[in-house]
């Protein structure tokens, strides 16, 4: 495949070219929308574009092995650990658009603008030749000669990195532990507690309409009201684990018709 | 004709956006992802290098960052974890107890 592309001649040259431009609009389009989408996961599903942009990238650099790991680790692990850590924190965790320092925005446009600046003045002077004649080590023996690269020149780094990895996953393990610090509830008690709260029953299930199949739609009761509690907390943004961030409005739902004793331990 | 310079220039462009991000957003979520975009700049750099050397120093250095990067993720989002459980919050102006 890489070989292919590290083709020369004018119609693999014409077609290194499209690609380039192409990876290069939509990687800085999705970029910017990164930095400017108000919701996390938006921005989690553009940086998503970017990775996946930059792997087609290192298949044109001769570089297939980083392209797969490219693709596998940054877009599969690390993004993945993103999204769980998303849903962890609340998916209406939505930042606030009001400046806390006052012109934060204004002058991180003229940092940014100024670094760009130095970036490419130093890089314009810079002597950036054209690439080096493809061998193997850019295409079928790319994989051959990290490996060699590996366990010959760059052995002790490598060796550092796996202390590394274990010392992040005992840490993240560290971290992540809670500690309890009550006594856990018995069964008897947390039967008590369910039949304390007003509701013995289940939370009815979210509703499933003949065009929408989505779970933040709300089950429909007996007589033909919508019932708020079938939907999550989370997903509407309303008081509950996740969804008590602030700066977000909740979906907006019509207030649901008081039905005498069928909904008389709702909250909502 | 596509150069190496070509590469250099995008991944110059993308650690900018990186930088500015880093800057103006409150979500430290978000902050690291951004975070992320400038590591990845950085390896479009590294790999662009290495072909206009003809060596795989380059890509092997990119290799590690991306090792480092995946840790750095861990140890990171874990933190953020256990601040949001403590304080409910996952901006990064809310977490100033040291400040001062």
């Amino acid at each position: 495949m890489s070989q292919h592309i590290l083709l020369a001649g004018p119609a693999a040259e014409t077609t290194r070219l499209i690609a380039y431009w192409v990876l290069t609009i939509l990687s800085v389009a999705a970029a910017l929308g990164m930095i400017l989408a108000r919701k996390a996961v938006h921005c989690a599903m553009m940086l998503a574009v970017v990775m996946l942009s930059l792997a087609v990238m290192y298949v044109m650099l001769g570089a297939p092995f980083l392209a797969f790991v490219q693709v596998i680790v940054y877009t599969g692990a690390v993004l993945m650990l993103f999204l769980f850590v998303l849903m962890i924190v609340g998916i209406t965790a939505a930042d606030s658009v009001i400046e806390t320092i006052r012109g934060q925005r204004l002058w991180a446009a003229l940092g940014g603008i100024a670094l760009l600046v130095l970036l490419a003045i130093v890089i314009g002077h810079a002597v950036i030749g054209p690439a080096a004649p493809s061998t193997s080590q850019f295409g079928n023996g790319n994989v051959t000669g990290l490996a060699r690269l590996i366990f010959t020149k760059y052995v002790f780094p490598f060796e550092l990195t796996s202390a590394l990895l274990i010392t992040a996953a005992l840490g993240a393990m560290v971290l992540a532990h809670r500690e309890r610090t009550g006594p856990k509830p018995t069964q008897r008690q947390l039967a008590q507690r369910r039949v304390d709260s007003g509701r013995p029953t289940p939370l009815p299930g979210p509703g499933t309409y003949a065009q929408h199949n989505a779970v933040d739609m709300p089950a429909l009761l007996p007589d033909g009201t919508q019932s708020r509690l079938s939907v999550s907390p989370v997903l509407t943004g309303g008081p509950g684990p996740g969804g008590a961030t602030a700066g977000t409005e909740p979906v907006e739902l019509p207030p649901a018709a008081d039905n005498g004793g069928q909904e008389a331990g709702d909250e909502w | 004709m596509v150069t190496p310079a070509h590469f250099i220039a995008l991944s110059v462009i993308l650690f900018v956006i990186g930088a500015v991000g880093v800057l103006v957003r409150r979500n430290a979520i978000v902050v690291f992802m951004c975070v992320e975009l400038m590591l990845n700049a950085c390896n479009l750099a590294f790999v662009a290098f290495a072909r206009m050397h003809g060596a795989l120093d380059g890509q092997l250095i990119a290799f590690f960052v991306m090792v480092v990067a995946a840790a750095e993720v861990v140890v990171g989002l874990a933190i953020l974890t256990s601040i949001f459980r403590a304080r409910r919050s996952a901006s990064v102006d809310d977490a100033n107890l040291m400040k001062y």
